[in-house]
């Protein structure tokens, strides 16, 4: 068990009060947090299902563009955030575990700390069907 | 090693015939090593009167601060030993993200603020951005860690190989939180504090006061128990009293806690001039 940097513990209680689905993932892009907004999602709560490896998260939502074409991992704004470690932004769509088809404006983030530790990303998904 | 309380009070130095007993002087502590290597933990006002002891035999001192709050660096400039030709100190803290120690170590040690600069002791001391990771002084170990505290603050852990000491003077792990603890993997600290054989650690607050203060980067008596049965500790020492909390208080709140154990380690309130063999 390796204790997580202040950083990604202060981001956690941050997002645990967001009502707008926040998704915290290490520099491997492991899913290390959920917040209760984001958990239809996932089709599990957080406290059940812990963190999640990449592999198992990330084929979960088949997320597509505006007009359906498939996204390769590489263009979500997750990936580009961990990757080229710079903001990104796109309009997705997906339909989570809860069946319920999504169109989502998503923003991530790189999780740059002191030293220039590089720690992981942050995506935070705004419903475009909830307009 | 040897451990000396010099300075117990958090926030601000808190003189009078009510705080007497257990001090009012702000945070220090020192570390003695079997072969007499000397660490200081913080430069509050206990620096002062440790500076008083300090050998002239002393060749080399390192000062370790957790953060540049006024109440961990306001002795520094009372420190004896550094206005002694020839000795060599060294002083380490968190750098910011945009300015390192020397910076922000200044704007304290310089005019108007204080009439002597950094760069005009005689002891010329060397200042360190403290890394983030485990690094070698003299017979010590330390890993240092960025802990919950507004502003670049960390925490440190010192072996000397026997013993262990945790020191976490000003720490909020709490902090949003609704049911403290979360397991250790989320808990700011925890890997520095884990098995300690002396953990000193914030108990600013007690919960009433800690309710109207969430955010101020400090633990109520209830958090700092928590966390040290969380990292199962073999002794924690309550530190950074509130200055409003007076002698007879403290007394009150170490019964009170008291009773809600036992606990699976020992709890002392810090007092002034304390001293533990770990």
């Amino acid at each position: 068990m390796l204790q997580k940097q202040v950083e990604i513990i202060l981001m956690r209680q941050l997002a645990s009060y967001l009502t707008l689905p926040v998704f915290v993932v290490d520099p491997e892009g492991n899913l290390l947090y959920y917040n209760a907004s984001a958990e239809p999602l996932l089709g599990r709560q957080f406290d059940e299902a812990g963190e999640m490896p990449i592999r198992e998260w990330s084929t979960i939502f088949a997320p597509v563009d505006e007009r359906g074409a498939p996204l390769p991992p590489d263009a979500l704004p997750l990936a580009i955030a961990l990757q080229k470690r710079r903001p990104a932004y796109r309009r997705i769509r997906i339909t989570g575990l809860d069946g319920v088809p999504r169109e989502l404006e998503v923003v991530a983030f790189p999780l740059e700390g002191q030293g220039r530790r590089f720690l992981g990303a942050v995506a935070i998904f705004y419903s475009v069907n909830a307009r | 090693m040897r451990i000396t309380l010099w300075g117990t009070r958090g926030s601000l130095p808190s003189a009078g015939p009510e705080t007497v007993r257990y001090g009012g002087n702000t945070s220090c502590v020192e570390v003695r090593g079997r072969s007499h290597a000397l660490l200081v933990l913080d430069a509050g006002t206990g620096i002062r009167r440790l500076g008083g002891t300090v050998d002239p035999g002393v060749t080399r001192i390192h000062i370790l601060l957790t953060h540049l709050h006024m109440d961990h660096i306001q002795g520094l400039g009372f420190f004896a030993p550094l206005y002694r030709d020839g000795v060599e100190v060294h002083v380490y803290g968190p750098r910011s993200t945009t300015q390192d120690l020397r910076t922000r170590l200044t704007r304290y040690l310089s005019p108007p603020l204080f009439p002597v600069r950094l760069r005009d002791l005689p002891s010329r001391p060397h200042l360190h951005d403290v890394p983030l990771s485990r690094f070698e002084v003299d017979e010590f170990t330390i890993t240092c860690e960025l802990v919950a505290h507004p502003g670049p603050t960390v925490g440190y852990r010192i072996t000397d190989g026997g013993g262990t000491l945790a020191y976490l003077p000003d720490h909020e792990p709490a902090l949003g939180v609704p049911r403290f603890p979360l397991d250790a993997a989320w808990t700011s600290g925890y890997e520095l504090a884990q098995r300690a054989d002396l953990l000193i650690h914030d108990t600013q607050y007690t919960m009433p006061e800690y309710v109207e203060h969430v955010g101020w980067g400090h633990s109520a008596i209830d958090h700092a128990i928590a966390f040290a049965r969380l990292a199962r500790v073999r002794r924690l020492v309550m530190f950074h009293h509130d200055p409003g909390h007076s002698d007879a208080m403290l007394d009150r709140l170490l019964a009170e806690a008291g009773n809600a154990g036992p606990f699976p380690f020992e709890l002392v309130s810090g007092i002034e001039g304390m001293q533990f063999e770990i």
